[in-house]
């Protein structure tokens, strides 16, 4: 067993950004670095894979265009059985918790999921995970001697950079009838509200606690000159449209000022504002996770915060 | 890797569909699935729209923390209990399937099955408050931190006798944010799955469900997937109702089923250690009154958007 395989993840024709940090995650470990793009015309989207530290890209020709996961765990069997790899990367994305873990328990492989950190040590490869709520840290060992799958947290590592072209081979497998069928996307719709845009984001998560709260924040974003984001939960409930929403499965946000009332810090929220020019978060429990990325913090009662920014604008 | 070896079933549906392929351990699961649906009709007594439902029982940290001796885990008199928000939507989404069915004059049942300690029940009981019919709970460890491949092996075949339509997980738990125990359960029990999902309709006729796949950054995928099938479901999917008192006192009443698990194969990591991550190490913290705080952040924000 050698080497470390990457699963590419690609989208209406474009490979992701989680794909170019899954490669720099993979030069930490020893051995050759494979990208493996599933599709029916993978040639397509090769050359986007010919990144800096990639050895190698295997074309296996499977499926439709897009994700579908019964082939892409086909692929990977695949893969595993015919080139016994060491590692195998795989984002901590949607489309990978449909087939990576099925892998993992198919094959009895050692399985780690949304890790920070990965070394060899000791002949193992020891993963960093949080547990309890990202409360706490911890450092898996898994087992040696079998195929690792582990599954990278997005926004962790850097993007690796374009690389000069790499030797490509073809792999076929086995036709795979799809017990799950893509049928079609839908896009979100429009919003007359951009919030990718804004330099000032007034962003409120659980914390505001009520319904009834929602719109004085409306009116305090508009006193501050700030455009109102919100985190997942407040979605969720169906308090504000999802245009408004900050995180993995909504928007990227990189404003000027990120102001954060009541919002703890999910880690899938922290993905989608951790590179906001200057954070500064408001919540009452001073272990938040949003302290982490916050340049300043405040712990303090959201409402009695809100009272006073309300008086100065 | 050839499957040929462990297919023995091939379970068809009334309309003549192929439904799915089942291992030899799941036969039972086939079986009663079968004695369902195989001719088209229920034998009287037995549902004809059946969901089961993965629930975990979650833990959270307060403001204070103490670890264990071996450095494993925390300390259980700093850990607060709930069910994870996930599954409690995942239990909603499975009382409205079935009270769709009952509406229609069939007979439905939700089971919540569990793997953990006794004081895991608590979470069990609240499900039945909510609504469910029957609860299991697979003896296991407390304290969330079974690995996702040894809890997967545990619910296997509790969830293959119950020989479900729909199976649904959770798309992750609050606490140890895996992803992953409901799509290796679907590969254990050979079962058509779809992850991340916030919007399921059956079409039970046709022997599908067609699911919105939540992806990110907004965009959804719409999936058609065979049933009988594994789903794990997006928050935001539904409200879930909360149980009425008397819901609760009758569900306190309700009689759990104890399972013991089989004996556990390796799990897929060990863990070597816990420990405190480093906090807040970049933040500058703004002291005082929220007059004071309120003042430095105008400060802030009026330099940065100067």
């Amino acid at each position: 067993m050698s080497g470390t395989i990457i699963v590419a993840e690609h989208l209406q024709g474009r490979l992701r950004d989680v794909t170019r940090e899954l490669v720099t995650a993979a030069a930490t470990l020893p051995g050759p670095v494979t990208v493996a793009i599933v599709a029916r015309e993978p040639e397509r989207i090769a050359a986007q894979a010919e990144l800096e530290g990639v050895n190698e890209v295997v074309l296996v020709r499977a499926g439709g265009d897009e994700f579908e996961n019964d082939v892409y765990q086909a692929a990977l069997q695949a893969l595993i059985a015919q080139r016994a790899p060491e590692v195998v990367l795989v984002g901590f994305t949607v489309g990978g918790m449909g087939y990576a873990p099925a892998v993992a328990a198919r094959l009895s492989c050692g399985f780690a999921s949304d890790v920070f950190g990965l070394e060899r040590r000791d002949g193992r490869l020891v993963c960093r995970r949080a547990f309890y709520g990202a409360k706490v840290h911890g450092e898996v060992a898994l087992p040696a001697g079998r195929t690792s799958v582990v599954m990278v947290r997005p926004t962790v590592f850097a993007p690796a950079a374009d690389g000069a072209s790499t030797s490509r081979s073809d792999m076929s497998i086995d036709p795979v009838t799809p017990r799950a069928r893509h049928l079609r996307f839908v896009e979100a719709p429009q919003s007359d509200v951009d919030i990718t845009t804004a330099d000032f984001l007034l962003s409120i998560g659980r914390g505001i606690g009520d319904r009834e709260n929602v719109e004085r924040f409306v009116k305090l974003a508009e006193q501050m000159g700030a455009t109102l984001s919100v985190s997942r939960p407040i979605v969720d409930a169906g308090w504000m449209p999802a245009a408004r929403q900050v995180g993995q499965s909504g928007k990227t946000v990189k404003p000027k000022v990120y102001l954060a009332l009541g919002i703890s810090g999910a880690v899938q929220h922290l993905a989608g504002m951790k590179t906001s020019g200057a954070i500064i978060a408001v919540n009452t429990d001073p272990e938040a996770a949003i302290f982490d990325v916050a340049h300043y913090g405040a712990v303090a009662d959201l409402f009695d915060v809100a009272d006073e920014l309300e008086r100065l604008f | 890797m050839s499957t040929a070896d462990n297919f023995v079933g091939i379970v068809v549906h009334a309309g003549g569909n192929v439904k799915g392929l089942f291992g030899p351990r799941f036969l039972p699961g086939v079986v009663a699935y079968l004695a369902r649906h195989g001719d088209g009709t229920s034998p009287e007594g037995t549902p004809e729209v059946k969901a089961v439902v993965c629930v975990k029982q979650v833990v959270a940290i307060g403001d204070e923390i103490a670890f264990t001796d071996d450095g494993k885990s925390v300390d259980g008199d700093y850990l607060d209990h709930a069910v994870n928000e996930w599954d409690v939507v995942a239990v909603e989404e499975a009382l409205r399937m079935t009270e769709a069915a009952s509406a229609a004059g069939e007979e439905s049942e939700v089971v919540v099955v569990t793997v953990g300690g006794e004081e895991n029940e608590e979470a069990l009981r609240r499900c039945l408050a909510m609504g469910a019919q029957r609860a299991i709970r697979v003896e296991g460890q407390s304290g969330a931190l079974l690995d996702p491949l040894t809890v997967a092996r545990r619910l296997a075949p509790v969830v293959a006798r119950e020989a479900a339509d729909v199976v649904l997980c959770g798309v992750q738990s609050s606490d140890s944010v895996q992803a992953a125990v409901g799509t290796m359960l679907a590969e254990l029990l050979e079962l058509p799955r779809v992850a991340v999902v916030k919007e399921i309709s059956l079409d039970r006729a046709d022997g599908t469900a067609t699911v919105m796949r939540e992806l990110e950054g907004g965009l959804v995928d719409v999936v058609e997937v065979d049933l009988p099938a594994l789903l794990t479901v997006q928050t935001g999917i539904n409200e879930p109702r909360y149980a009425t008192l008397r819901a609760i006192k009758q569900a306190n009443l309700k009689e759990i089923e104890v399972v013991e698990p089989s004996q556990d194969a390796p799990g897929c990591y060990e863990i070597l250690r816990i420990y405190a991550p480093p906090r807040g190490e970049g933040a500058e913290m703004l002291e005082g009154s929220p007059a004071e705080v309120a003042a430095r952040i105008v400060e802030l924000v009026k330099a940065r958007l100067s």
